[in-house]
């Protein structure tokens, strides 16, 4: 176990930190402005590797796929948000989680109507092809790290979106009181179609980067959804930094738990049981840090003004 | 006087118990294992409305206790089956009653290690804690190889129930409807007693029930420990209908199911899983027959149902419940 593959887990763990934080920041502003928990997320993140994946093969230009991505994903958010979610905000939670689960089923089954059931590719563009030396002597993917660059600058422009701009403020005002800002004037409806499209984009986004590293297909939305559920669990709802901290901590433990523990565990029992072992145990670890955490913190790490 | 609802269950509960000796008598087998899928599916969902209808806890993991049950059915008697011991010599075993026992304790167990960390929040954190405990046990499963890991694990010969034979289908339809009566007998004596009274007060009001010296917490966890282990006793009846168990009895599309058969029948009510369970297979049987892509109109129902119909199909038939 050289520095060089430590550090390129690490690496792996903070991009994996990064794709949830996409996911998680849409669905904690949704929460955190409509009190509305949305579990059709993961289909937008699948809606979003689904355009970048046909527009990226129609016009040969990864980049088209990633601009259409964003727009189709933003465009089914807010087609989803006026038909049906608009009318589960005075609902309870129990209906919202219905409501949802539908969508699910209906998005999911509606995809495979179109695409089928096999698997899309997308290939990685050329500009991001390639590998950077890692201090210690291996290299590491181009892409991967621009990946994790591009969730670094999301995260800083959904900082001051939120904190600097005239939307961001109407965002928060929505947040801590809708009557009031509803009394002031603003057109409550239109803000809140604009915040589930902009959290619709950001997991489009997600999906379509994730796309160029794994299969495009029906379902792959669902395992990052419930993990971007503990990152935002773990990190308080409502809050933007929980998220971003919760997905980073979640990336990281769940990736160098799979990479350490097996090894870790060999140290007590024969190779050949530690590998599976050191997987199961690996596999449930993220879950055992939210249990942890929540044991201390009921209300997750940063918990936002209710 | 008889109300309208209790002529209504009463009305289902004969129906479902029809249903299954008439099929037989024409020849149709099929349709008592969809008789018997009702069942089983009822009383697992039957067990998740003690804590959702009852205690207004939306558990959003009861697929794990559903899927320990079966994987206990499955554990024992693959190792009754092939002779190895388990842990302390035990030798496993292929009687139903001593695994439906093994089920429960286990399952409340694990319900109430889940329950003491979930139950110290509410609403949303409620929700998403208890699908992520639930998909902990699923990813468990998925990568413990020693039980079949992802393939799953069969169940070569049904277990057995003391006097019958269970691997006549119309028998173990017997035994999985009785096992939905007294599910349902459960149930309403729950709902009736002085624990119930205080779980729908909890529910309704949890600061007034606290000021009157109830203290929440240990009677939603109750009810969440009773909720486990009423839906893995309808594990390991759906593992022997089966006669397989794999984590896809586990996965979160589960859990969604179970909550999906209660609202469609009406949340709260002793026969809502029933009524949600019989909709929810015929649906499934017959828009399975005409097209491949079901679950997308299953969908469309399941977001009519919530949208515009919220008191399910007994709330349809038998008007709006009494109690809010």
């Amino acid at each position: 176990m050289t520095f060089s593959l430590v550090l390129e887990q690490l690496l792996n763990g903070v991009q994996l930190g990064v794709m949830l934080f996409l996911m998680a920041a849409g669905l904690t502003l949704i929460f955190g402005v409509m009190g509305l928990i949305n579990l059709a997320h993961g289909s937008l993140y699948m809606v979003g590797a689904f355009a970048c994946a046909v527009v990226a093969a129609a016009t040969g230009s990864f980049w088209l796929g990633l601009a259409a991505s964003l727009a189709f994903a933003a465009a089914a958010g807010a087609l989803m948000e006026v038909v049906v979610i608009r009318r589960l905000y005075g609902r309870d939670h129990l209906d919202q989680v219905l409501a949802t689960f539908a969508l699910i089923l209906i998005f999911s089954e509606g995809t495979r109507w179109v695409f089928g059931s096999f698997p899309l590719y997308l290939d990685i563009p050329q500009l991001l092809q390639g590998a950077v030396p890692l201090p210690g002597g291996t290299a590491y993917p181009l892409y991967r790290l621009a990946i994790i660059v591009t969730g670094g600058l999301v995260a800083i422009g959904l900082t001051l979106l939120i904190s600097r701009t005239r939307l961001g403020m109407r965002i928060r005002a929505g947040e801590s009181d809708r009557e009031m800002i509803a009394a002031l004037g603003v057109d409550i409806r239109t803000l809140y179609t604009l915040v589930f499209a902009l959290g619709s984009a950001l997991a489009g986004l997600a999906g379509a980067m994730v796309g160029a590293l794994q299969s495009v297909q029906v379902g792959m939305g669902e395992p990052i959804l419930i993990l971007a559920f503990v990152v935002i669990v773990i990190g308080g709802i409502g809050s933007i930094k929980g998220a971003l901290i919760g997905a980073l901590l979640v990336g990281v433990v769940d990736t160098m738990g799979r990479f350490l523990l097996p090894q870790i565990v060999g140290l007590f029992m024969s190779s050949a049981q530690a590998g599976p072992v050191g997987g199961a145990i690996a596999s449930m670890l993220i879950y055992l840090l939210m249990a942890a955490i929540l044991a201390i913190k009921p209300r997750g790490l940063f918990p936002a003004q209710a | 006087m008889i109300s309208r609802e209790f002529l209504i269950n009463g009305v289902l509960a004969l129906l479902l118990l029809a249903v299954p000796f008439i099929a037989s008598a024409v020849g149709q087998p099929f349709t008592i294992t969809l008789a018997t899928r009702i069942a089983i599916l009822a009383l697992a969902a039957t067990g998740l409305n003690i804590a959702l209808g009852l205690g207004g806890l939306v558990s959003f993991g009861h697929a794990a206790f559903f899927g320990v049950g079966g994987y206990v059915a499955g554990i024992l008697s693959s190792h009754a089956f092939s002779g190895d011991p388990m842990i302390f010599g035990f030798e496993g075993s292929k009687q139903m009653l001593l695994i439906w026992l093994t089920a429960a304790i286990v399952a409340g167990l694990l319900g109430l290690l889940i329950g003491v960390i979930s139950l110290r929040t509410s609403g949303v954190y409620f929700i998403m804690i208890t699908l992520a405990f639930a998909q902990m046990v699923y990813y468990f499963a998925i990568s413990w190889p020693a039980y079949g890991g992802e393939d799953g694990l069969s169940i070569v010969v049904r277990n057995q129930f003391p006097g019958v034979n269970t691997m006549r289908p119309l028998t173990f339809f017997g035994v999985a409807y009785g096992a939905l009566i007294v599910g349902l007998g459960l149930f309403a004596m729950i709902r009736d007693s002085r624990f119930g009274a205080a779980l729908q007060a909890v529910r309704q009001n949890e600061v007034r029930v606290a000021s009157v010296g109830i203290s929440p917490l240990p009677i939603r966890l109750t009810a969440f420990v009773l909720s486990a282990m009423m839906t893995a006793l309808a594990g390991c009846l759906y593992a022997d209908l089966n006669r397989f168990v794999s984590p896809s009895m586990l996965s979160w599309h589960m859990s969604g199911e179970l909550i999906v058969l209660i609202i469609l029948g009406g949340t709260g009510r002793l026969f809502g899983p029933v009524a949600g369970a019989m909709l929810y297979v015929v649906i499934e049987s017959a828009l399975g027959g005409i097209t491949e892509r079901w679950q997308f109109f299953l969908g469309l129902i399941l977001l009519a149902t919530v949208l515009f119909a919220r008191g399910g199909v007994i709330g349809l038939l038998a008007g709006k419940a009494r109690h809010g």
